[in-house]
Protein backbone atom coordinates (compact mmCIF):
# COMPACT_ATOMS: atom_id res chain seq x y z
CA UNK A 1 0.00 0.00 0.00
CA UNK A 2 2.46 2.61 -1.51
CA UNK A 3 0.27 5.93 -1.66
CA UNK A 4 1.34 9.09 -1.45
CA UNK A 5 0.78 9.45 2.81
CA UNK A 6 2.60 6.49 3.10
CA UNK A 7 5.88 8.19 1.12
CA UNK A 8 5.25 11.61 3.02
CA UNK A 9 5.27 10.11 6.48
CA UNK A 10 8.55 7.55 5.74
CA UNK A 11 10.25 10.94 4.49
CA UNK A 12 9.53 13.03 7.10
CA UNK A 13 10.10 10.21 9.59
CA UNK A 14 13.64 9.40 8.48
CA UNK A 15 14.55 13.41 8.01
CA UNK A 16 13.13 13.89 11.92
CA UNK A 17 14.91 11.03 13.07
CA UNK A 18 18.20 11.64 11.35
CA UNK A 19 18.45 15.48 12.91
CA UNK A 20 17.53 13.92 16.21
CA UNK A 21 20.74 11.24 16.09
CA UNK A 22 22.55 14.36 14.71
CA UNK A 23 21.39 16.73 17.04
CA UNK A 24 22.71 14.61 19.98
CA UNK A 25 25.99 13.54 18.68
CA UNK A 26 27.05 16.84 16.91
CA UNK A 27 30.23 18.21 19.09
CA UNK A 28 28.85 21.84 18.24
CA UNK A 29 25.88 23.17 19.79
CA UNK A 30 24.80 25.37 17.24
CA UNK A 31 24.75 22.23 15.10
CA UNK A 32 22.67 20.81 17.70
CA UNK A 33 20.12 23.58 17.77
CA UNK A 34 19.87 23.66 14.16
CA UNK A 35 19.17 19.87 14.04
CA UNK A 36 16.53 20.41 16.45
CA UNK A 37 15.16 23.17 14.47
CA UNK A 38 14.65 20.42 11.40
CA UNK A 39 13.06 17.78 14.09
CA UNK A 40 10.40 20.51 14.98
CA UNK A 41 9.81 21.90 11.68
CA UNK A 42 9.03 17.74 10.52
CA UNK A 43 7.09 17.79 13.53
CA UNK A 44 4.75 20.73 12.56
CA UNK A 45 3.82 19.18 8.94
CA UNK A 46 2.80 15.97 10.73
CA UNK A 47 0.53 18.08 12.91
CA UNK A 48 -0.75 19.19 9.56
CA UNK A 49 -1.33 16.33 8.36
CA UNK A 50 -3.31 14.78 11.59
CA UNK A 51 -5.39 17.91 11.43
CA UNK A 52 -4.15 20.06 13.23
CA UNK A 53 -3.01 23.20 10.90
CA UNK A 54 -3.09 25.78 14.08
CA UNK A 55 -0.78 23.89 16.39
CA UNK A 56 1.47 23.03 13.54
CA UNK A 57 1.88 26.80 12.91
CA UNK A 58 2.23 27.79 16.72
CA UNK A 59 4.92 24.72 16.73
CA UNK A 60 7.08 26.54 13.82
CA UNK A 61 6.37 30.19 15.22
CA UNK A 62 6.55 29.45 18.94
CA UNK A 63 9.29 26.46 18.98
CA UNK A 64 11.27 26.18 15.90
CA UNK A 65 11.05 30.32 15.96
CA UNK A 66 11.04 31.69 19.64
CA UNK A 67 12.62 29.20 21.60
CA UNK A 68 15.51 28.02 19.56
CA UNK A 69 15.98 31.62 18.98
CA UNK A 70 16.75 31.89 22.67
CA UNK A 71 18.63 28.67 22.70
CA UNK A 72 20.42 30.06 19.98
CA UNK A 73 21.07 33.72 21.47
CA UNK A 74 22.42 31.70 25.25
CA UNK A 75 24.80 29.44 23.04
CA UNK A 76 26.47 32.65 21.95
CA UNK A 77 26.01 34.97 24.23
CA UNK A 78 28.21 32.47 26.50
CA UNK A 79 30.43 30.98 24.04
CA UNK A 80 29.25 27.71 24.77
CA UNK A 81 29.45 26.37 21.23
CA UNK A 82 32.55 23.05 22.43
CA UNK A 83 31.47 23.12 26.20
CA UNK A 84 31.12 19.12 27.30
CA UNK A 85 31.51 17.65 24.08
CA UNK A 86 34.11 15.02 25.29
CA UNK A 87 32.37 12.69 27.76
CA UNK A 88 34.01 13.02 31.25
CA UNK A 89 33.91 9.58 32.42
CA UNK A 90 33.97 6.83 30.09
CA UNK A 91 31.61 4.20 31.84
CA UNK A 92 28.95 6.67 31.10
CA UNK A 93 27.91 6.14 27.79
CA UNK A 94 27.46 2.47 27.59
CA UNK A 95 25.26 3.01 30.69
CA UNK A 96 23.39 5.57 28.96
CA UNK A 97 23.13 3.61 25.92
CA UNK A 98 21.98 0.69 28.10
CA UNK A 99 19.23 2.68 29.49
CA UNK A 100 17.86 4.29 26.35
CA UNK A 101 18.03 0.73 24.75
CA UNK A 102 15.15 -0.21 27.61
CA UNK A 103 13.25 2.63 27.32
CA UNK A 104 12.82 1.96 23.31
CA UNK A 105 12.05 -1.60 24.28
CA UNK A 106 9.38 -0.61 27.07
CA UNK A 107 8.06 1.69 24.73
CA UNK A 108 7.74 -0.70 21.96
CA UNK A 109 6.31 -3.52 24.42
CA UNK A 110 3.79 -0.80 25.29
CA UNK A 111 2.81 -0.54 21.84
CA UNK A 112 2.64 -3.90 20.95
CA UNK A 113 0.80 -5.19 24.29
CA UNK A 114 -1.83 -2.66 24.29
CA UNK A 115 -5.95 -3.19 22.32
CA UNK A 116 -5.33 -1.67 18.57
CA UNK A 117 -7.31 1.90 18.78
CA UNK A 118 -9.84 2.11 16.73
CA UNK A 119 -9.16 4.39 13.97
CA UNK A 120 -12.11 5.43 11.82
CA UNK A 121 -12.05 6.92 8.79
CA UNK A 122 -14.81 9.57 8.57
CA UNK A 123 -15.40 11.53 5.87
CA UNK A 124 -13.94 14.81 6.05
CA UNK A 125 -16.86 16.77 6.70
CA UNK A 126 -16.90 14.78 10.13
CA UNK A 127 -13.51 15.23 11.25
CA UNK A 128 -13.03 17.75 14.44
CA UNK A 129 -10.16 20.30 12.50
CA UNK A 130 -7.87 21.88 14.68
CA UNK A 131 -8.55 25.17 13.55
CA UNK A 132 -8.35 28.56 15.34
CA UNK A 133 -11.66 28.81 16.13
CA UNK A 134 -12.38 25.27 17.25
CA UNK A 135 -9.41 25.48 19.83
CA UNK A 136 -9.96 29.43 20.72
CA UNK A 137 -13.58 28.23 21.71
CA UNK A 138 -12.61 25.21 23.41
CA UNK A 139 -10.00 27.11 25.34
CA UNK A 140 -12.33 29.70 26.86
CA UNK A 141 -15.07 27.49 27.26
CA UNK A 142 -14.13 23.88 29.20
CA UNK A 143 -10.54 24.60 29.53
CA UNK A 144 -10.74 28.49 30.79
CA UNK A 145 -9.11 27.51 34.33
CA UNK A 146 -6.07 26.10 33.52
CA UNK A 147 -5.87 28.90 30.59
CA UNK A 148 -5.75 31.09 33.54
CA UNK A 149 -3.59 29.32 35.70
CA UNK A 150 -1.42 28.91 32.68
CA UNK A 151 -1.13 32.64 32.12
CA UNK A 152 -0.02 32.87 35.90
CA UNK A 153 2.84 30.45 35.16
CA UNK A 154 4.32 32.42 32.90
CA UNK A 155 3.94 35.83 34.68
CA UNK A 156 5.88 33.90 37.17
CA UNK A 157 8.40 32.72 35.02
CA UNK A 158 9.23 35.85 33.50
CA UNK A 159 9.47 37.60 36.90
CA UNK A 160 11.73 34.83 37.68
CA UNK A 161 14.14 35.08 34.76
CA UNK A 162 14.72 39.01 35.67
CA UNK A 163 15.06 38.33 39.05
CA UNK A 164 18.51 35.55 38.11
CA UNK A 165 19.86 37.17 35.40
CA UNK A 166 19.67 40.74 37.55
CA UNK A 167 20.72 39.05 41.39
CA UNK A 168 23.46 37.39 39.47
CA UNK A 169 24.92 40.82 38.08
CA UNK A 170 24.66 43.02 40.69
CA UNK A 171 26.45 40.04 42.89
CA UNK A 172 29.40 40.28 40.76
CA UNK A 173 29.75 44.39 40.62
CA UNK A 174 29.19 44.29 44.44
CA UNK B 1 -8.67 7.08 -1.54
CA UNK B 2 -9.26 8.04 2.14
CA UNK B 3 -9.26 11.55 2.35
CA UNK B 4 -8.36 11.83 6.18
CA UNK B 5 -4.62 12.19 6.16
CA UNK B 6 -1.68 10.10 8.09
CA UNK B 7 -4.75 7.82 9.48
CA UNK B 8 -4.33 4.51 8.89
CA UNK B 9 -0.25 5.26 9.43
CA UNK B 10 -1.36 5.69 13.18
CA UNK B 11 0.92 2.97 15.07
CA UNK B 12 3.91 4.11 12.96
CA UNK B 13 3.24 7.95 14.51
CA UNK B 14 3.16 6.22 17.95
CA UNK B 15 6.38 4.41 17.04
CA UNK B 16 7.71 7.36 15.90
CA UNK B 17 7.14 9.66 19.10
CA UNK B 18 8.60 6.47 20.89
CA UNK B 19 11.85 6.61 18.96
CA UNK B 20 12.21 10.58 19.43
CA UNK B 21 11.17 10.16 23.07
CA UNK B 22 14.06 7.67 23.29
CA UNK B 23 16.67 9.63 21.78
CA UNK B 24 15.76 12.79 23.70
CA UNK B 25 16.57 10.46 27.27
CA UNK B 26 19.78 9.01 25.67
CA UNK B 27 20.82 13.06 25.03
CA UNK B 28 20.12 13.94 28.61
CA UNK B 29 22.27 10.96 29.31
CA UNK B 30 25.37 11.28 27.16
CA UNK B 31 25.58 14.89 27.09
CA UNK B 32 27.52 17.24 29.42
CA UNK B 33 26.63 20.61 28.26
CA UNK B 34 23.69 21.88 30.09
CA UNK B 35 22.29 23.80 27.19
CA UNK B 36 21.99 20.81 24.88
CA UNK B 37 20.23 18.68 27.81
CA UNK B 38 17.93 21.78 27.71
CA UNK B 39 17.45 20.79 23.88
CA UNK B 40 16.91 17.11 24.54
CA UNK B 41 14.58 17.68 27.31
CA UNK B 42 12.69 19.95 24.45
CA UNK B 43 12.93 16.71 21.78
CA UNK B 44 11.12 14.40 24.67
CA UNK B 45 8.33 17.23 24.95
CA UNK B 46 7.83 17.22 21.22
CA UNK B 47 7.82 13.75 20.79
CA UNK B 48 5.05 13.63 23.62
CA UNK B 49 3.09 16.74 21.74
CA UNK B 50 3.28 14.52 18.36
CA UNK B 51 1.36 11.84 20.58
CA UNK B 52 -1.30 14.16 22.00
CA UNK B 53 -1.70 15.07 18.51
CA UNK B 54 -1.98 11.63 17.14
CA UNK B 55 -4.24 10.56 19.72
CA UNK B 56 -6.71 13.81 18.98
CA UNK B 57 -7.38 12.67 15.85
CA UNK B 58 -8.25 9.02 16.61
CA UNK B 59 -10.33 9.89 18.59
CA UNK B 60 -12.04 12.90 16.87
CA UNK B 61 -11.49 15.33 19.84
CA UNK B 62 -9.94 18.60 20.31
CA UNK B 63 -8.64 18.15 23.76
CA UNK B 64 -5.67 16.45 22.92
CA UNK B 65 -4.71 19.67 20.99
CA UNK B 66 -5.45 21.91 23.70
CA UNK B 67 -3.38 20.09 25.81
CA UNK B 68 -0.36 20.64 23.29
CA UNK B 69 -1.10 24.41 24.02
CA UNK B 70 -0.26 23.76 27.60
CA UNK B 71 2.66 21.68 27.23
CA UNK B 72 4.27 24.40 24.69
CA UNK B 73 3.48 27.01 27.02
CA UNK B 74 4.97 25.17 29.99
CA UNK B 75 8.20 24.44 27.79
CA UNK B 76 8.45 28.38 27.07
CA UNK B 77 8.19 28.93 30.71
CA UNK B 78 10.93 26.12 31.51
CA UNK B 79 13.14 27.31 28.94
CA UNK B 80 13.30 31.10 29.92
CA UNK B 81 13.40 29.90 33.22
CA UNK B 82 16.51 27.20 32.63
CA UNK B 83 18.59 29.51 30.37
CA UNK B 84 18.50 32.36 33.03
CA UNK B 85 19.42 29.53 35.22
CA UNK B 86 22.90 28.76 32.88
CA UNK B 87 23.59 32.22 32.61
CA UNK B 88 23.69 32.46 36.27
CA UNK B 89 25.57 29.55 36.52
CA UNK B 90 28.11 30.16 33.88
CA UNK B 91 28.99 33.58 35.45
CA UNK B 92 29.80 32.31 38.92
CA UNK B 93 31.45 29.12 38.02
CA UNK B 94 33.07 29.77 34.41
CA UNK B 95 31.48 26.50 32.93
CA UNK B 96 28.27 25.07 31.91
CA UNK B 97 29.71 21.80 31.94
CA UNK B 98 27.25 19.62 34.12
CA UNK B 99 30.39 17.61 35.69
CA UNK B 100 31.81 20.83 36.90
CA UNK B 101 28.68 21.20 38.82
CA UNK B 102 28.71 19.44 41.79
CA UNK B 103 28.51 21.88 44.55
CA UNK B 104 25.52 23.58 46.18
CA UNK B 105 27.44 26.33 47.02
CA UNK B 106 27.86 29.34 45.04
Amino acid sequence: MLNLETIVFAILALIAVAAAVLMITSRNAVHSALFLVVVMSSLAVFFLGLWAPFVAMVQVAVYAGAIMVLFLFVIMLLGAEKIGARMGRSWQLPVAIGMGVVVLGLGVFMLLNTAPIEVLDRPAADIVMGSAEAIGAALYSEWLFPFEAISILLLVAMIGAVVMTGHAGKKKSA
Amino acid sequence: MSNASFVTLFPVIIGLSVVLFTLGVVGVLTRRNAIIIFMSVELMLNAANLAFIAFARSFNQIDGQVFVFFVMVVAAAEVAVGLALIVAVFRTRQSINVDDINQLKG
